[in-house]
This record gives C-alpha cells, sequence and structure tokens, in this order.
C-alpha cells in the first residue's frame, strides 16, 4: 500500500492502494467516479480513457503510481462549465445506443480536438480506431466530432 | 438519499433539459401522496400531471425506453415532455418480460396502445361529467381534455381523483395512423443525455453501501470440475476477505474492491477435473455436424415435391463456426441476500429468468426474490443467460452480505454462451432457364433450447420459425433441420439461426444465378416476382413484401448503373422476426481483403415507431454483421475456447466501418423486428460482392479465416 496524491477533476486527491493498481479501478472503486469504463482490461477498447496532463491514456493498464502528482481528467470532470461541445453533439447527433463506450469515446475525442480543433475525416479516424463500440455507433461518432469541431457534417 | 435513490433517480434529462426522467418501478402509488390515476400497470398520472409509463422490456441500447413509451403516450394523447419513465424489474403484471427475439415493440404494440388508450376514454369520462356535458364534445390533446364548445380545458392532473371511480373499458378504439403525432417521429431518445456525461448507471456501477466485490474462478475446459483449491497467497491481497466453493465449478474470490478481486484470483492455487471434453477441438465439432447430417431431418417448410422435380443439379455446403456476443460491458450483477429475501440489480435481459433461477439457487420463494433491472453496456442475447445473477446471489448468501460479481473480458469470452456452429447442404434443380424448379435447405446445427432442456416439439429449435423462413416462391421447396449435438454450451446471439440461413441460402442463390448466368438482382426479382402467400409455422410471408425491399435497395444503391471502378458490388435479402430485409454491398478488393465501403440496407418491418432508432438498430446490426462475417470465430482446443480478449476476437473498428444508408418502406401494418434483421443479408451480400470481384465463392465463414 502507497499514499498517492493527484488532480482529479480540479481537486486535489490522495489514495492509498496498492501502486500497482490500474487507475481505473481507483476512479471508479475508490473515487466512485464510475463514468469511465471497464471494458478489456488490456489498452484493447478503450472503453477506460481518461486524460492525464492532457493525453488520452488507458486508465485499465496505467498502474496509479504512474499519475502521482499529475492531473486527471475524467468524463465526470471533461464540461467543467456544463456540457463539453462534444457532449453536446453526442447529443445532437444523437449518438449512443447502450452507451457504456460513449464516455471514453467523448474522452479520446476531446483529446483530439484539444491538439486538432478542425480535423479531417481521417484524423477523426486515426484518434478514435482505438476505442471499440459494438453497437455500431461510429458513424454518428465521426458526424458528433465533425459538429463538435464546428465543421458541420463534412467528410 | 440512499446511494440507491440517488443515483437511480438522478435527473437523466436535466443536463439536455429535456425534463425526461428515469426511475425504477414502484409497484405502488405515486411519490405525492395525493391520489393518482393509474387504471393498468403500464401508466401513472400524478395530481400534478406528470406521466409516468413503466417500461417492461430492458434497455441495451435498443431504445426501448423510448420507444415503448412513445407508442403508450400517443393513444393517451400525452404531453411528451411531461413524460416520466421507470423501469420495471421482474414482475407478475406485464407477462412475459424477455428482451429479445426482436419482439419488444412488436409484444408490446397492442398492449401499451390500449393502455393508453383505455387512460384516454376515462379522462375524457372524467371531464365530461365534472363539466356535466357529453363525452362527445370533449376531446383529448397534449395531456389535457378540451371542450370545444365553451373552450374549457383541464389537464390531466386535474382529473387524477374522477377518473380512478370510473370503470376501466374494456373495449376502446385505436388511433388510425394517419393521426399519429408522436409514432413515427424522430423523438430524442430519453437516455441519450445520462450517457454522454457518464451519469448513466449500468449494472457493473451500481453500488449498495458496504458491498464488497467478487470474482470467480471458472474451470476453462467445458464441463470441468474443482478438484481442490488453496487460498494462502489469495488472502495476503490487501482487501481479500472470503474464498470459497460457490458451486462444483467456481470458486468467489471476494475483496472489497476490484483489483483486489482480481488479484486474490490470480494467485488463487486451484486445481480442477477436466472431466469428458479435455480432448474436444473444432475439428471434432465440424466432424460432428458432418456426420449428424445424415440423420433424419425435421420439416420446417414443404412446398410442392422436391423428389419429383427434374433438371440441372446444384449442391453446395456451407459452414459457419461458433460466434460470441462479446457486448462492451462484460458480465456483472450485484445481490444482497438477507436470510428471507435476496435483492438483485441485474443488467438482464431476463429478470423473471433471474428471479426464478435465483430463488432455486439459495432456496428461496420466487416472490422472495426482487430483481431490479439496470441499464446495460449491450446485450445482443448474452444477457438472456441468467449466470451471473445466480452467482451474485450464492457469494452474498456465502458472505451474509451485499456484493457485486464481476467477469473480466477474459471470463465473458470464454465462459460465454456461443452462437452454433452449423452446417447447411442445399441442392436445387434448375429448370430450362436455369431457375429452381426445386430447392432443398438441410440445416445441420445444435439447437440451443435443446441443450438448456427446453421443448423442441417435433425435434424442431423453437427459434427456427421466427428465423428460417422460406424467402423465394419456388414450386418445389423444402427447409429441412437437423438437431445436432454439442457439449459446447450454446446461446442466442443478435439474429441467432437466421444468421446462418441466410448465409447459406443467399449465397446459394447467388450460385445459381451464376450458373444460369443471369444477373444477381434480376434472378431474385424473378423468383419474387408473383404475388405469393408463404405460410411458415404461425406467421406468413410475403413475397410481394420481399421483392419491395430488394427493388427499393437496387434503386437506391444504383444497381441499374455500373459501380466505379475497382469497385464491385453483391446483394441478399431474407426475412426474419416478422420483417423483410434487403442489403446491397459495395466492396474494393485490397491485398486479397474485401473492404466495404456501402451499404444500402432497405426493411419493411410494419409501422415504424421512431426513424432514429431505427437507423441506429440497422447501422449498427450492419457493423455487428460485418464484424461476425469478416473474423468472429470461436475455437476449442483441449475442451477450452482459445479466444481471450478483443485482440484475437475483434470487433469492428472505425476505420473498417462502411457508410449504411438506411430506407424504411413506408408501411401501416403492425411493427415488427428491427434489432436483429438488418443482421442475417449482410455476410451473403458481402461474399457475393466478393465473388462478382475475384470469382471465388466463399462457403465457410468467417470470410478472413
Amino acid at each position: 500500500m502507497a499514499d498517492i496524491s493527484f488532480r482529479v477533476n480540479g481537486s486535489e486527491k490522495k489514495v492509498s492502494v496498492s501502486p500497482q493498481t490500474p487507475l481505473l479501478w481507483v476512479l471508479r472503486d475508490t473515487l466512485e467516479l464510475t463514468g469511465t469504463k471497464f471494458g478489456c482490461g488490456a489498452g484493447l477498447c478503450g472503453a477506460c480513457t481518461v486524460h492525464v496532463d492532457g493525453s488520452a491514456v488507458r486508465s485499465c493498464s496505467t498502474p496509479v503510481e504512474q499519475v502521482q502528482g499529475k492531473s486527471v481528467v475524467t468524463i465526470e470532470g471533461l464540461g467543467a462549465n456544463g456540457l463539453h461541445a462534444l457532449q453536446q453533439a453526442w447529443i445532437a447527433e444523437e449518438v449512443p445506443q447502450c452507451g457504456y463506450c460513449q464516455t471514453g469515446q467523448i474522452m479520446t475525442a476531446a483529446a483530439l480536438l484539444a491538439k486538432t480543433p478542425s480535423p479531417t475525416d481521417d484524423q477523426i479516424m486515426q484518434a478514435m480506431n482505438g476505442n471499440l463500440c459494438r453497437c455500431g455507433t461510429y458513424e454518428r461518432i465521426r458526424k458528433a466530432v465533425h459538429r463538435a469541431a464546428g465543421n458541420g457534417g463534412a467528410r | 438519499m440512499s446511494p440507491l435513490s440517488r443515483r437511480e433517480f438522478v435527473a437523466a434529462g436535466v443536463a439536455a433539459g429535456t425534463g425526461l426522467v428515469i426511475g425504477f418501478y414502484l409497484p405502488h402509488g405515486s411519490r405525492s401522496g395525493k391520489r393518482a390515476f393509474s387504471p393498468n400497470a403500464y401508466l401513472r398520472i400524478s395530481p400534478d400531471s406528470k406521466v409516468t409509463i413503466v417500461v417492461a422490456r430492458s434497455e441495451m441500447g435498443q431504445g426501448v425506453r423510448t420507444a415503448l413509451p412513445m407508442i403508450l403516450a400517443e393513444e393517451l394523447e400525452a404531453d411528451w415532455k411531461q413524460i416520466e419513465i421507470e423501469q420495471a424489474g421482474a414482475s407478475t403484471l406485464f407477462g412475459d418480460q424477455t428482451t429479445g427475439g426482436s419482439a419488444s415493440i412488436r409484444t408490446t404494440w397492442d398492449p401499451m396502445r390500449k393502455a393508453g388508450a383505455a387512460a384516454r376514454e376515462m379522462l375524457i369520462s372524467a371531464a365530461a361529467l365534472t363539466w356535466g356535458v357529453p363525452r362527445s364534445g370533449c376531446t383529448a390533446e397534449n395531456g389535457a381534455i378540451k371542450h370545444a364548445a365553451s373552450g374549457r380545458s383541464l389537464a390531466y392532473g386535474e382529473l387524477t381523483e374522477k377518473a380512478s371511480t370510473l370503470p376501466i373499458p374494456t373495449d376502446v378504439t385505436l388511433k388510425a395512423s394517419k393521426d399519429y403525432k408522436i409514432v413515427g417521429q424522430r423523438l430524442p431518445r430519453v437516455d441519450t443525455p445520462s450517457k454522454v456525461t457518464g451519469e448513466a448507471v449500468f449494472g457493473i456501477d451500481f453500488r449498495l453501501p458496504g458491498m464488497k466485490f467478487a470474482v470467480l474462478s471458472r474451470c476453462l475446459t467445458i464441463g470441468g470440475k474443482l478438484a481442490n483449491f488453496d487460498d494462502k497467497e489469495s488472502k495476503k491481497i490487501s482487501g481479500v476477505s472470503y474464498v470459497g466453493k460457490i458451486s462444483d465449478a467456481a470458486v468467489a474470490v471476494v475483496a472489497d474492491s476490484v483489483w483486489g478481486a482480481m488479484e486474490g484470483r490470480r494467485t488463487l492455487n486451484v486445481a480442477w477435473n477436466d472431466g469428458p471434453n479435455k480432448e474436444l477441438n473444432t475439428a471434432a465439432v465440424t466432424a460432428s455436424l458432418k456426420r449428424a447430417a445424415s440423420k433424419k431431418s425435421a420439416s420446417l417448410y414443404s412446398a410442392g415435391d422436391t423428389a419429383k422435380a427434374s433438371g440441372r443439379r446444384i449442391t453446395a455446403e456451407y459452414e459457419l463456426p461458433f460466434m460470441a456476443h462479446a457486448p462492451m460491458e462484460p458480465g456483472n450483477c450485484t445481490a444482497h441476500f438477507q436470510g428471507t429475501r435476496c435483492e438483485l440489480w441485474a443488467p438482464t435481459q431476463v429478470p423473471q429468468d433471474c428471479r426464478d433461477s435465483v430463488a432455486q439457487a439459495i432456496g428461496l420463494d420466487p416472490e422472495q426474490v426482487n430483481v431490479n433491472v439496470t441499464l446495460m453496456g449491450g446485450g445482443f442475447g448474452r444477457r438472456l443467460e441468467h449466470d451471473y445473477a445466480v452467482e451474485a446471489a450464492l457469494v452474498s448468501k456465502a458472505i451474509n452480505a451485499p456484493v457485486k460479481v464481476i467477469w473480466t473480458r477474459e471470463d465473458d469470452m470464454r465462459f460465454s454462451t456461443y452462437r452454433p456452429a452449423s452446417l447447411h447442404q442445399l441442392s436445387a434443380a434448375l429448370d430450362g432457364a436455369g431457375f429452381p424448379a426445386a430447392l432443398t435447405h438441410r440445416i445441420i446445427s445444435p439447437s440451443i433450447s435443446g441443450q438448456k432442456g427446453q421443448p423442441t416439439p417435433g425435434g424442431v429449435d423453437p427459434d427456427l420459425p421466427d428465423e428460417a423462413g422460406p424467402v423465394y416462391g419456388i414450386p418445389n421447396y423444402s427447409i429441412e433441420y437437423v438437431m445436432a449435438e454439442t457439449p459446447v454450451p450454446l446461446g442466442w446471439m443478435r439474429s441467432v439461426y437466421a444468421l446462418q440461413a441466410a448465409f447459406a441460402l443467399e449465397s446459394f442463390i447467388d450460385e445459381l444465378a451464376v450458373t444460369a448466368g443471369k444477373d444477381p438482382l434480376q434472378y431474385r426479382l424473378h423468383l419474387l416476382a408473383k404475388d405469393q402467400d408463404l405460410p411458415y409455422f404461425t406467421t406468413t410471408w410475403h413475397t410481394a413484401r420481399m421483392r419491395g425491399v430488394v427493388q427499393l435497395a437496387a434503386e437506391k444503391a444504383g444497381w441499374d448503373k455500373p459501380v466505379p471502378a475497382g469497385r464491385y458490388r453483391g446483394i441478399a435479402c431474407f426475412g426474419c422476426f416478422a420483417s423483410y430485409m434487403a442489403e446491397v454491398v459495395e466492396i474494393t478488393m485490397e491485398n486479397d481483403q474485401p473492404r466495404v465501403h456501402r451499404v444500402v440496407a432497405v426493411v419493411d418491418c410494419g409501422q415504424v415507431v421512431n426513424p432514429s432508432i431505427l437507423e441506429q438498430q440497422i447501422q449498427g446490426g450492419i457493423v455487428y454483421a460485418l464484424a461476425n462475417a469478416l473474423r468472429a470465430k470461436i475455437t476449442i482446443e483441449k475442451g477450452r475456447v482459445v479466444q481471450g480478449n478483443f485482440d484475437d476476437y475483434s470487433p469492428l473498428r472505425m476505420e473498417e466501418t462502411p457508410v449504411v444508408e438506411v430506407y424504411a418502406v413506408p408501411s401501416t401494418e403492425a411493427p415488427s423486428g428491427i434489432g436483429e434483421p438488418s443482421v442475417p443479408p449482410l455476410a451473403p451480400a458481402l461474399c457475393n460482392a466478393i465473388y462478382a470481384a475475384t470469382k471465388k465463392r466463399i462457403r465457410s465463414l468467417p470470410i478472413l479465416g
């Protein structure tokens, strides 16, 4: 067990857990932020995506000791002032079906838009390709990212 | 508030300002304490005019929490903005609550309409009595009863007391479809806002105070049993509080966190008796299907006499593998055993089965088991099982505390129930013009229901009447079924047997068209040219409706125009769950592999309730079907499932996703299934396109081997 301190959605947190515990389970079980999802536990599906110092990471494969002193943002903290543009776009395009993967999809897309505010279809595809959706919402995800970027629905 | 009420009564619509709220079903009375109007189990109107509609099917992404209330609200003439949704758990009030077989709208269309219409008529009567005017001068509109002659109006909430005293009409007039205001609209789904904020509570997210977490160690060999275990190392893991056998084939490791439980399982020393299947492999399964092929078959459909038809004989065999559902949310369930009762929070398609199986497993009566239905991160049929619920109840009983059992992805892949492997023998006798004078389709497949010990009257799996019917009006046409056997656990996976039947039949029809030297579209249209009713078990397939979807798909795909250079097309059609579907697939070949660029999908599913949800279901079904066709394959070695995670059983990714254009044939027929019918035509349409490109016929799925 070790004490590990990091920022989560702008607040300082100190947790006392095994340092190898994946960040995913610290977020879900210790901090009760269940918007970040468990899908594969192996970095293959992206359902657990959060931001660490602004970059999209797979929290299921990130030992919590690696975020010591860093800043983590989860879906619960994405829209600091109401809904993030992507969340609004996701609603407007009616993206979710079961919805389970969508918080991870949105976090990946948010990291993309932060670096590439007006992405092309190819850039969206490259950024989003690691996020699985078993309901097959990819086409609406693509449209929603464009909408949030202000590109209209352009391909 | 308790964690339950705080979390589950979160105003799902607040973020988007829709005003829609989703909560658990409360069986009795209103929250306000005043008298609510509740003429049936589906509906409650409170004195403040809130209209609560109970959804007695499970939401797994297919939109039932939106579409089913739309049906009731339509007949009620409700104000959609005043609707609240409640999720029913296992109940005795709603009949069979199974969510599957593309049946939620099919089976609730009448009860939901009648529930709304009966309430509407009672509210009209209540207003007429209040005003002392004839009923005929009163109309229901947008959540109020209006009296045109005097200009008076009473909101539904103002009529709850009086309406509650009136007899419930048994014979009500339902609205004509031309008067629909809600049904047929692209209304936003009620569950969308909470699913983009992370507030949506899936089964895996649900928490109780003091709840523990459990993962189970199970025998990887099919049918194996526990020999012994040593928990010394597991108990050294921080937070592990219990390790114990909970069944003949499972040891539970309980901890105060999921990670603790996983680590406890990783360090568990456990030995298994592998049992009778330890040498089973995929080749043996295939061989057993071939052996079963010579067995006597049961007839599913028979027209004319296939034995008497003469002409050129064409035969072909098609094979399909086991497949796994792999929903994004791994299996899980929360249980709280409390001596004489047990409560569950289950992401399940079968709350009543969960209730009954749990009761039996822990020695309670079904009435002592309360099953709440949570959101599901996908179902696809996997949650038609109830293994996760029984496990959770057994562990909760063992530790006498609330517990959540969680499966890992590897657990989900290796302890699933799989779409049956199958073999299909097709034969035809072609007439002088190259069309089949006779066609025989023999389906050789183990039976899901048969394996589970459920009835299979006449040697026919009870799913086949929904999923393996005739498509064409061929004069001598026989569909036959041989029930094979396998020890591999079987389950219902999206479109079930229809995927197999359509792949075989629609590939074979393409082969016949090629043999006849005819265009595959024109060949199909010829076989559908005559209006024929094809009776199949309790339903009747109509060639006219199938012809309609094929023609529209061809038109929208531009079949009469040349494809762009390097692109190739294939077409297929099939009917299942009472819906008709045709798909045109457009591909290129890159490094000998198909790349699907465009799919035109046309459905005739009767009255469409919500076109946006329909589009979601068809686009999603095609993405699911494409993964199935390209590479979904569960293999068995030494009695164990080989695949374990999304690296060796890989769903479709964004880069592989085609543009899917969805069209629904306008119809006022009663609604039929939409969750599954888009799946079956995809694989044959794709394989037919591959043939067009390469002249290579694919007779075994998956395409990529």
